[in-house]
């Protein structure tokens, strides 16, 4: 009788498990490649002399394919996030509404139900959103009195219906966190379910919570196809015009939209594609630093 | 005498009530605002889509400067990219959620791991894309091909199928591993023999997510190989090397409806003399985006709903 397994056997299976171990590091090597990458192609403009990052933060000049060219993004940075912050303004008191109904109001039924939509909408595709937001939207914009249809508000509805389902699922499961105890005290206390919800639910999961809106808010500033097709890209600065503080119906530029209309149009290794590439590096550490801290909004600084 | 009639409601319960109620009603009508506008979005596009949508629009190619015939090339570009980003991204995202389900300990390399799982995750399509640009078109001299595309598309989906390979996984018991483990099997045996097999339908449902995510995705291709139109001639067999550009549905529908205008004539086939359209080839032409559109939503729902049935099917079939 064969007791020991051929010397075959188990020379194959430490193979495979130094191949799952190497594929298990994988993702800590994408992470690091995506940023040296993209910083490597960056980088010549960045230690070139006649370029300053104070300049390509402040400037609001953007005109990269003049002579000399200039490189000022701010107001491509004002765009994305006045884009962004307009989209989350209309999109967390309905996901975070959606989240408390499908949580804690409806039937057993009806949950399973709206859990399934809200899963297909997260899957309808950023370009498919983008050709909603340039044909249909953008239409009943005009109709409704804008100059222009595609816009900084045409562009947030859209990223607000976008981002809506991951709000909606995360604050979910936040709020199915809470343990069923504190919902029995509540109840036990003879509260109805929306003082339950109030007092009780929304405290006990707003860490949660928190973490669903910035990750919302990760995934609105990284969206392409969306504000490509909808805002118009077009280089205006929503902020310096008649509107009182903001000018919702001006058409904006954004670092992500910027990106991948212009990078079809550079020459490879020239100062144009290594601007583009720098925004890539900006853009990069904006949603590294707010998944990171969505993540510690989570789990604890220190998860003991 | 009934109990109403008894215990009269004071005003503090009354108010309570009547705010519970409007609470429940207002936050019904919040979730409905949500899907609602979608659906009839969504609606809106197919109606748009009627004069195009048929069988033939999907398997033919474009002709007449691509205001008549099908989206073929475009479904073929997609099919490319979804099984050559697949190859890649199947293996080495179940293997690291293997990895990180059956082999980390708890300890810091797992922790950044989780991280740059999380991060990758959260790092922007068109990032992606530079990072393809960057590190597959450029230092790895593939240049802008279907190849360079579907490793770029590789990269962003690997997150879906770790996660959910991970989930399926945590899903056995511990207690098979250990009937395992104490029969004097090894861990890997222990995972192909007992732990994959309970598992492997979860992690397909991750799989099929991912095919669905390759599918819509834009921007990553849109700098790394896809083209707006590539001339195929009737008749002709059309396929892709993997160093070519390649047209792709998510690009063509981008393209179609930015790019492209419709041509206001056409040459006549035989005497080569510029006519102008016909009002339906016009309606036609004008439908194209839309039937892009409706394809490539169709597509990704198909998939999510088949990997959606197959986790409902999993729950009421399980074997523990």
């Amino acid at each position: 009788m064969q007791l020991q397994r051929s010397k075959w056997k188990a020379f194959s299976e430490g193979l495979i498990e130094w191949t799952i171990r190497v594929s298990g590091i994988s993702a800590v090597v994408f992470v690091f490649a995506i940023f040296i990458f993209v910083f490597w192609e960056g980088k010549g403009l960045l230690f070139s002399d006649d370029f300053s990052i104070s300049e390509l933060l402040t400037s609001e000049k953007w005109d990269p394919t003049h002579t000399p060219p200039s490189y000022g993004a701010a107001r491509i940075i004002l765009g994305t996030f006045s884009v962004a912050i307009v989209a989350m303004i209309i999109t967390v008191p309905f996901s975070l509404g959606g989240a408390v109904f499908i949580s804690e109001f409806c039937g057993p039924r009806l949950k399973e139900i709206l859990k399934v939509v809200i899963e297909l909408l997260a899957a309808i595709p950023s370009v498919v959103w983008g050709f909603i937001g340039l044909k249909i939207t953008s239409v009943y914009m005009k109709e409704l009195g804008a100059d222009a249809g595609v816009s900084l508000l045409n562009g947030a509805i859209i990223l607000a219906l976008m981002s809506m389902p991951i709000i909606v699922s995360i604050s979910e499961d936040a709020l199915n966190a809470v343990p069923d105890s504190y919902r029995e005290a509540a109840i036990g206390l003879g509260v109805t379910k929306w003082q339950m919800v109030y007092r009780v639910l929304l405290p006990g999961a707003k860490n949660g919570l928190l973490a669903a809106v910035l990750l919302g808010m990760g995934r609105v500033v990284g969206e392409t196809m969306a504000v490509l097709m909808a805002t118009g890209n077009a280089d205006n600065n929503p902020f310096s015009s008649d509107a009182p503080f903001l000018d919702l119906l001006v058409s904006v530029k954004t670092m992500t939209a910027t990106i991948a209309k212009e990078m079809g149009d550079t020459v490879n290794g020239g100062d144009h594609y290594q601007v583009l590439f720098l925004l890539g590096v900006l853009l990069f550490s904006i949603t590294f630093i707010v998944n990171l801290t969505a993540h510690l909004v989570i789990h604890g600084v220190k998860r003991k | 005498m009934n109990d109403s009639q008894r215990f009269t409601k004071t005003t503090f319960t009354q108010k309570k009530e009547s705010r519970e109620k409007w609470v429940k009603v207002l936050l019904f009508m919040v979730t409905l605002m949500m899907a609602l506008p979608v659906i009839l979005l969504v609606s809106f596009l197919v109606h748009k889509a009627l004069p195009v949508l048929s069988l033939n629009f999907i398997t033919d190619i474009p002709r007449d400067l691509m205001s008549a015939g099908g989206i073929w090339p475009a479904v073929l570009g997609t099919i490319y990219l979804v099984v050559l980003s697949l190859l890649v991204a199947a293996p080495v995202g179940v293997m690291a959620g293997i990895y990180l389900n059956e082999y980390a300990k708890d300890n810091w390399l797992t922790r950044i791991i989780n991280l740059a799982v999380i991060n990758l995750a959260g790092v922007p399509s068109i990032v992606h894309a530079l990072f393809g640009l960057g590190a597959f078109v450029m230092f790895a001299g593939l240049g802008e091909s279907v190849i360079a595309a579907s490793l770029t598309l590789a990269v962003m989906t690997m997150p879906v199928v770790i996660t959910s390979t991970r989930e399926a996984l945590s899903a056995v018991p511990m207690s098979f591993r250990e009937a395992s483990w104490n029969m004097g099997v090894s861990r890997w045996q222990t995972i192909r023999g007992v732990v994959l097999p309970n598992s492997i339908s979860g992690i397909l449902t991750g799989v099929i997510l991912e095919v669905s995510r390759a599918a819509g995705e834009t921007a990553p291709i849109m700098i790394t190989g896809a083209a707006a139109s590539i001339t195929f001639r009737q008749g002709e067999t059309v396929y892709y090397l993997l160093g070519e550009k390649f047209m792709a549905l998510s690009y063509h529908l981008y393209y179609t409806s930015m790019g492209w205008k419709v041509p206001d004539k056409l040459p006549n086939p035989e005497t080569g003399e510029m006519v102008p359209m016909t009002q339906a080839a016009l309606e036609y032409a004008q439908a194209i985006p839309y039937g892009t559109a409706v394809v490539l939503l169709g597509v990704v729902l198909l998939f999510n709903s088949v990997s959606i049935a197959f986790r409902y099917y999993l729950r009421t079939h399980r074997k523990w």
